[in-house]
């Protein structure tokens, strides 16, 4: 036996800041997306057609001009679906991939034209007649509440001490009413299929999805096979953050039908408007708000009515509007709540998942209360906060009773005012207001606690596949899919710890059905949670082989085997990793495995509203300051300062890119992004001409953002890290509070601003005149 | 149709078209180049980003007949003998990308921009400049730093070899 001298350490472990898998395709425009597949010869092309009416019957549908049109093969209606016409992941059968006789929202799905060429079957799509009768119809969520329309979903009730006694007691009490826009998810890369026909009734499917185990099992449905004759496979997305968690199906499910009607590959991806358009966004909130309070601003009663613009069907808005409730407490006790939701129906879009699945308007809303109550007794926000922060006796109790017990807010919080200079900084702010009559500022700190799982337990699980071959090379797969937040290297790296082998040694591959079944979404930022254990566990099985081999082998005990860098070491015999698995597959050991995993701790009774959703949480606090021109209302971030939990990162690289991302995709939510339907229920953004997605130069001008480096997970989740995808959006929340104060200071700060968001420059500038209007009546 | 004749990435190549065909297109599916990527149809997003005789353009805001007797490059034209080019090297160093979508049309902006100013670049102008390129994952924060990398170490190298 040969003997090695041992090496430090592996190249590209846990804790490592490696760089993106794919960093240097993406540089050299060599990584393939769906669009980037090469075509087999004959490959045809879908296009939706989309309802022009918000809420009609539809009385006739001409298809002669589609039909004659150049290039057109045929036109795909709800009788060409050969099994199930639904695709509601609500299982509520209310979301038809065709409608027949009434559209429900203005861009609604009604048929597919399948031509030679993408453009062909756009063109031949817009040549449709339909002839339809007008019904009334609503977009907003107030008008739906009055006009009657039905929730489309059960609502959620989390409730918790005595709320009646709560308020009794309190020596201050206060309403208000809140409005937060929803977003449009603006992935780079659009929706697309490609779906090609196989044996019998096989097809594969190419789908930009962050779901393939759901786009399957829906193909599967509407096309009336089993799930075992669908295979999806997904290498990368060009972004998702929610966007394709169940909004690829409809497009997947097409492709496939017109694949398998035809006979040929069939590719569909629409025109980034129609994108716009046809798929659900964030959803927009009502909030209505009831607070008890003593004189010094300690909460004592919360009573708050969430609803939802929830758009025409379920989809996720169960979810995503429980997902609200659980947030709205942010850091906060209450101690005497009552929360309730109400998703909405209205004439929109099915609202879906988007990147904080609902936590963030929940969250928002609790800041708005906080500072009401901050305005009404004349202090600082922050010292709002502080005092209501949740810690100490009898003050650990969210309102789903599940028990705060990784709180870690007070440290980030002091340390990030003591790095922001938070203090000095209000005070040069204020002083700044006193002397300035036209551009003023604000800054503000805030908090975030956001709960870790996905509250639906069944999801909660995850497989991987791991191989090892004879020469030494790895192959991962696992559920979870790539969308840019780095899930692939970060699952690689804790292989590659596992088996203490250089990370270039790991290939990890497209995920795919046919290899890890049954897969959980990748949201709810559980990716790395759930598939790096699955991982783990996956390179665990075959070590356990490996050491139980070598132990009979080289006559040594369990214990004296050991994988160390790019090494095994037995007894006093050290072999290169290469080596060892080639005897050890002479020897006919198993080299492969299928790891499982499922997030211990966590049950929820949502009819009793109880349990313990979350299996931790992740902190994080932000500081924002801005500038305001109080005539026009247009502003500028001048700087922000972030200390962010992720317990002990993966790979502190990625998840500082996480944040940064989240930070200011969540400030282009609550500031410049605004969705807005026209009297006849049409999305009039539906491109980054109208709708304003941050760009560089919207990026505060310092931006200082900080992991907090001590933090270790008190769960045992993998190597201690936390999850990173969702929690760093709230982050975004200090902008819009600093606008406010900004706003607030025309007023002397003795005012509550009320700055609804998004926080556009003309709802500033609203706010100001409304503030400058309240002064002088108070005089 | 309209017959077309370009020299992409060094390489002279025709072919024949609609005359509505955009340059996108004709990079895409005639030529096969997949990297340069189209994510927003309307000349907003700058992801379709190539360099037409020299000079940074939106391809899906050109017809492929206009181009016809131009020199184009694309991302895939940028790295010279299996090398990266500077700013593709320094993307990839300064993680400025997520999910890699907008990359390429931000490294071809980003090789432009620094020419243009002949390697002299500060932040703001960076920011300012990049007011026709959207990413949605990263919070250009390391798309920043990755230019102003790339743009001092190729403005260094320049010295270096002056
Ligand atoms: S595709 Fe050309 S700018 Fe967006
Ligand atoms: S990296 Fe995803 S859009 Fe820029």
């Amino acid at each position: 036996m040969n003997v090695m001298q041992p090496i430090d350490r592996i190249r590209g472990g846990v804790h490592e800041k490696e760089r993106h898998e794919s960093g240097h395709k993406h540089v050299s425009g060599t990584a393939e997306y769906i669009d980037d597949i090469p075509e087999p010869q004959g490959t045809l092309h879908g296009y939706l057609g989309l309802s022009q009416r918000a809420h009609a019957e539809i009385l006739s549908i001409d298809f002669e001009a589609v039909s004659s049109s150049e290039g057109v093969i045929g036109v795909l209606t709800a009788a060409d679906i050969p099994g199930e016409n639904d695709i509601s992941p609500a299982h509520k059968h209310d979301e038809p991939i065709f409608v027949t006789d009434k559209v429900e929202f203005h861009g609604q799905p009604i048929f597919a034209v399948v031509a030679t060429s993408r453009e062909a079957a756009r063109r031949a799509a817009a040549k449709v007649k339909i002839e339809y009768r007008d019904l009334p119809h609503v977009t907003d969520v107030l008008e739906a509440a009055a006009a009657n329309y039905p929730l489309v979903i059960d609502p959620l009730k989390l409730e918790r001490g005595d709320i009646e006694a709560g308020f009794a007691k309190a020596k201050n009490i206060l309403e208000g009413e809140m409005r937060i826009g929803g977003q449009d998810h603006f992935y780079l890369e659009g929706q697309i299929s490609f779906a090609i026909p196989g044996e019998d009734d096989e097809v594969l499917v190419y789908s930009s999805t962050q779901h393939p185990s759901e786009t399957q099992h829906m193909v599967a449905t509407v096309l009336g096979v089993p799930s075992n004759a669908v295979t999806v496979n997904v290498r990368r997305m060009g972004g998702g953050f929610g966007g394709k968690e169940t909004q690829a199906n409809i497009f997947a499910a097409v492709a496939a039908v017109a694949a398998k009607k035809y006979r040929c590959p069939v590719k569909v991806r629409p025109d980034r408007d129609d994108d716009m358009s046809a798929t659900g966004k964030r959803h927009d909130f009502h909030v209505d708000y009831k607070l008890g309070f003593d004189d010094e601003g300690r909460i004592e009663a919360v009573d708050a009515v969430f609803s939802a613009r929830c758009g025409y069907s379920a989809d996720l808005s169960g979810p995503v509007t429980d997902r609200a409730l659980f947030h709205a407490d942010n850091c906060y006790f209450y101690p005497n709540v009552r929360l309730r939701s109400r998703p909405l129906k209205t004439n929109t879009v099915s609202n879906t998942a988007f990147r904080g699945f609902g936590g963030p308007q929940g969250m928002v809303g609790g800041e708005r209360m906080i500072e009401e109550i901050a305005y009404a007794v004349g202090k600082d926000p922050l010292e709002i906060r502080k005092l209501n922060f949740y810690g100490g006796e009898g003050r650990n109790l969210t309102p789903y009773h599940q028990t705060v017990e990784d709180n870690i807010i007070g440290r980030i919080i002091e340390e990030l005012e003591t790095s922001a200079d938070y203090a000095k900084r209000r005070e040069a702010v204020i002083a700044f207001n006193r002397e300035n009559n036209v551009v003023k500022r604000g800054i503000a700190l805030t908090p975030v606690k956001f709960g870790i799982s996905f509250t639906k337990t069944e999801y909660n699980q995850a497989g991987a596949l791991v191989h090892v071959y004879t020469d030494g090379s790895i192959h991962l797969n696992h559920g979870g899919t790539e969308m840019g937040q780095g899930l692939y290297t970060k699952v690689a790296q804790v292989v590659a710890d596992e088996f203490q082998v250089d990370l270039d040694r790991i290939k990890v591959t497209a995920t795919t059905t046919g290899k890890v079944p049954n897969t959980s979404a990748t949201a709810a930022s559980s990716g790395s949670d759930l598939n790096g254990m699955a991982a783990a566990n996956a390179a665990q099985q075959i070590k356990a082989r490996l050491v139980k081999f070598a132990a009979e082998r080289w006559n040594v005990s369990e214990t004296d085997v050991a994988f160390e860098p790019n090494t095994v070491r037995i007894g006093v015999d050290r072999l290169s990793f290469n080596e060892f698995i080639k005897i050890a597959y002479g020897a006919r050991i198993q080299l492969s495995a299928a790891g499982f995993y499922k997030t211990p701790k966590i049950h929820w009774n949502r009819a009793e509203g109880r349990g313990r959703p979350f299996f931790y949480y992740a902190y994080g606090a932000s500081c924002s300051e801005v500038s305001v021109d109080t005539l026009t209302g247009e502003y500028q971030v001048d700087r922000t300062d972030i200390l962010h939990d992720v317990g002990r990162s993966l790979n502190p690289a990625l998840d500082l890119g996480q944040v940064e991302g989240a930070f200011i995709q969540g400030m282009g939510w609550l500031t410049t992004e605004e969705l807005w339907w026209d009297a006849k229920g049409r999305l009039r953004t539906h491109a980054p001409s109208t709708y304003k997605i941050p760009l560089a130069s919207d990026r505060p001008r310092v931006f200082n953002t900080r992991l907090a480096e001590w933090s270790v997970n008190r769960e045992e989740t993998i190597r201690r890290s936390k999850a990173v995808g969702e929690p760093p959006f709230m982050l975004g929340i200090s902008v819009l509070e600093a606008l406010s104060m900004a706003a607030a200071s025309v007023a002397e700060y003795r005012i509550a601003p009320r700055l609804d968001a998004p926080a556009t420059p003309e709802r500033v500038l609203m706010a100001i005149e409304r503030l400058r209007a309240a002064a002088r009546q108070k005089g | 149709m309209a017959k077309v004749t370009m020299t992409v990435n060094g390489r002279q190549v025709s072919g024949h078209c609609d005359d509505r065909t955009l340059l996108v297109q004709f990079i895409r599916e005639n030529l096969g180049l997949t990297g340069t990527h189209v994510g927003c149809d309307t000349s907003q997003c700058g992801a379709c980003v190539i360099h037409m005789d020299g000079k940074s353009v939106k391809s899906c805001s050109i017809l492929a007949a206009q181009a016809d007797g131009s020199t184009i490059t694309t991302i895939e034209g940028l790295a010279a003998d299996g090398e990266l080019h500077p700013v593709q090297a320094a993307f990839k160093a300064n993680h400025g990308l997520q999910c890699g979508f907008c990359t390429p049309g931000m490294v071809m902006t980003a090789v432009d921009m620094i020419r243009r100013h002949q390697g002299q670049l500060d932040e703001a102008t960076v920011r300012a400049e990049l007011e026709g390129n959207i990413c949605r994952c990263t919070g250009y924060h390391n798309i920043v730093k990755a230019i102003l990398a790339a743009a001092a170490e190729m403005s260094g190298a320049r010295v270096a070899a002056e």
